[in-house]
């Protein structure tokens, strides 16, 4: 399944936000965006997986999903958006609560999701227990469980330390490495695009336009090697260099502002 | 053999305290206070020395007990009133009354607060009404309800219903507003039905909220069972103690204040209960 970002423009009020964004998200393949603080990025996320309506333009799909998929756009949320009044398993089995499965069927779904995500022994823990690493995980057993064939995550890591952060990357990776799933995923760390995407789109300065949209000449196999560190170095500077001025001129209005 | 690492390790200088002629001065600690903690028995001995003090006061002729009666009289009053089952009487008519119109109010108030938490055109007419008729105190309200409800239980009901709606009402549509916006986004992008976000997001999101109103609602409830007691009933709390009032039965008059009291913390434990049990996830 395909998902398409037709001609898309938004505005909350008199403040333009995205102006005309067009690309196309295969199926199986992970893009990136990326660009200066306030350009728009969660937006059209938002947009995507239809959570916002744009002011013009169109989120569209193409093909089918897999028949097994529940939910084909499915989030992972920067804050981890847990219910806090359920435990692990609750919160993984709360998208399954109304799709039809059995309760034997949920059960193995939630089982699965848990055992992929290394959940399986915190699973009546609350997530008022966990660090924010773990509740990122049972953000995304939950987003695991519905067999998505798009992931949409905003900024998934920002909000964890840097040890997180690596560990996290390396369950991304290993998740959609078969290429069973696709993925958007909205970042300000270059080193984060560089590693998962398959392409990265560099919008500019709000009003968010596509700057560029740059392909990762490297499988992602290929990244994980010692001898891909320094193109990936490189690759990050050249996307770097893209949004470098743009970024100071967003932080210098945001500070105005 | 020692490691590399450990070797350096080993041979690194320790610092011991400079030597130096000018004298030292520890750095003064500035963190103290603003920390409040709670003693568990601080209290109960302070109220136990008051009552101590209030004793002494009475038994050695210190105050008058018509103005003001010791501990001991008021206990004894308490007594007689259970023995004699009048205290039965009048606080089971005052249960009643708080009961019914609490829950009434309540059930009214989540009702309305959940409307305006969640429809446009709800809380643009509820907000309105709600904020124009809220400050009106409704034991004001009590002859008009008697006019048009009669003089029986009604009226007395009416008033604390509509004392608690308010309140709950109020409670309910800022717990609903104060739903984590990114918790509902979450259950829309799984394709959750309406009743189920309702359900499983926004009821137990706004639960803190809604407990916290009814800890006000019933004190709101007590003040104005009471109150509506005083001006027109012949059992309750209330009109137990406007009696004791007018017959200078100062011990009885104290003894119902004692009972309002230890039924207002009785009902504080009750909601600290609820607390702990539904809100254990906090």
């Amino acid at each position: 399944m395909d998902l398409i970002a037709d001609h898309i423009s938004h505005r909350f009020g008199a403040l333009d936000v995205l102006d005309d964004v067009s690309f196309t998200v295969r199926a199986g393949e992970i893009v990136a965006i990326v660009g200066p603080s306030g350009c728009g990025k969660s937006t059209l996320l938002s947009i995507l997986g239809g959570l916002l309506r744009p002011a013009a333009g169109a989120a569209e799909l193409r093909g089918a999903a897999a028949a097994d998929s529940l939910n084909p756009l499915t989030f992972v949320f920067q804050d981890f958006a847990l219910l806090p009044w359920n435990t692990v398993e609750e919160n993984v089995a709360f998208p399954l609560l109304h799709t039809g499965l059995s309760a034997g069927e949920r059960r193995a779904v939630i089982d699965d999701a848990l055992r992929r995500t290394g959940l399986s022994d915190f699973r009546a823990a609350y997530p008022k227990q966990l660090s924010g690493g773990m509740r990122q995980r049972v953000g995304i057993a939950r987003a695991l469980a519905v067999r998505p064939a798009i992931l949409l995550m905003d900024e998934p890591l920002s909000a964890l330390d840097s040890q997180t952060r690596e560990l996290l990357m390396e369950d991304f990776v290993r998740l959609l490495a078969d290429g069973s799933m696709g993925a958007v995923y909205v970042t300000h760390n270059l080193e984060e695009a560089v590693r998962l995407a398959d392409r990265v789109v560099v919008l500019s300065r709000r009003p968010g336009r596509i700057r560029e949209i740059v392909t990762i000449p490297m499988t992602r196999a290929e990244r994980g090697t010692t001898d891909a560190r320094g193109p990936m170095a490189a690759l990050q500077g050249e996307l770097w260099s893209l949004i470098r001025k743009e970024a100071i001129d967003a932080e210098r209005e945001v500070q105005h502002a | 053999m020692p490691s590399a690492r450990s070797s350096m390790l080993d041979r690194a200088p320790r610092e011991a305290k400079d030597q130096s002629a000018e004298a030292t001065r520890p750095v003064a600690f500035r963190g103290a206070g603003f920390i409040p903690g709670g003693s568990r028995h601080a209290g109960w001995i302070a109220l136990a020395l008051v009552i101590a003090v209030w004793q002494l006061a009475g038994s050695a002729g210190w105050v008058n007990p018509l103005f003001l009666p010791a501990p001991s009289a008021i206990a004894v009053a308490i007594y007689k009133l259970a023995m004699s089952g009048a205290l039965w009487q009048h606080l089971s008519w005052s249960i009643m009354r708080i009961g019914t119109g609490w829950l009434i109010g309540t059930a009214a108030g989540v009702v309305v607060g959940f409307a305006i938490g969640l429809s446009t055109m709800a809380r643009g007419v509820g907000i309105t009404f709600i904020s124009a008729l809220f400050p009106i105190p409704k034991i004001a309200l009590l002859p008009l309800l008697i006019l048009w409800l009669g003089i029986g239980e009604e009226p007395k009901i009416a008033t604390i219903a509509l004392g608690v709606f308010f309140s709950t009402a109020i409670s309910v549509y800022s717990g609903v507003d104060a739903v984590p916006r990114n918790l509902i986004w979450m259950a829309q992008s799984f394709n959750v039905p309406f009743h189920a976000i309702v359900r499983r997001v926004i009821w137990p999101g706004a639960l803190p909220s809604i407990l916290a109103g009814f800890r006000i609602t019933a004190s709101v409830a007590l003040l104005l069972v009471v109150s509506a007691e005083m001006i027109g009933a012949q059992y309750g709390i209330g009109a137990f103690v406007l009696q004791a009032g007018n017959l200078m039965q100062t011990d009885q008059l104290l003894a119902g204040v004692v009972i309002l009291s230890l039924f207002g913390l009785a009902v504080g434990k009750l909601i600290n209960l609820l607390e702990t049990r539904l809100l254990h996830w906090r």
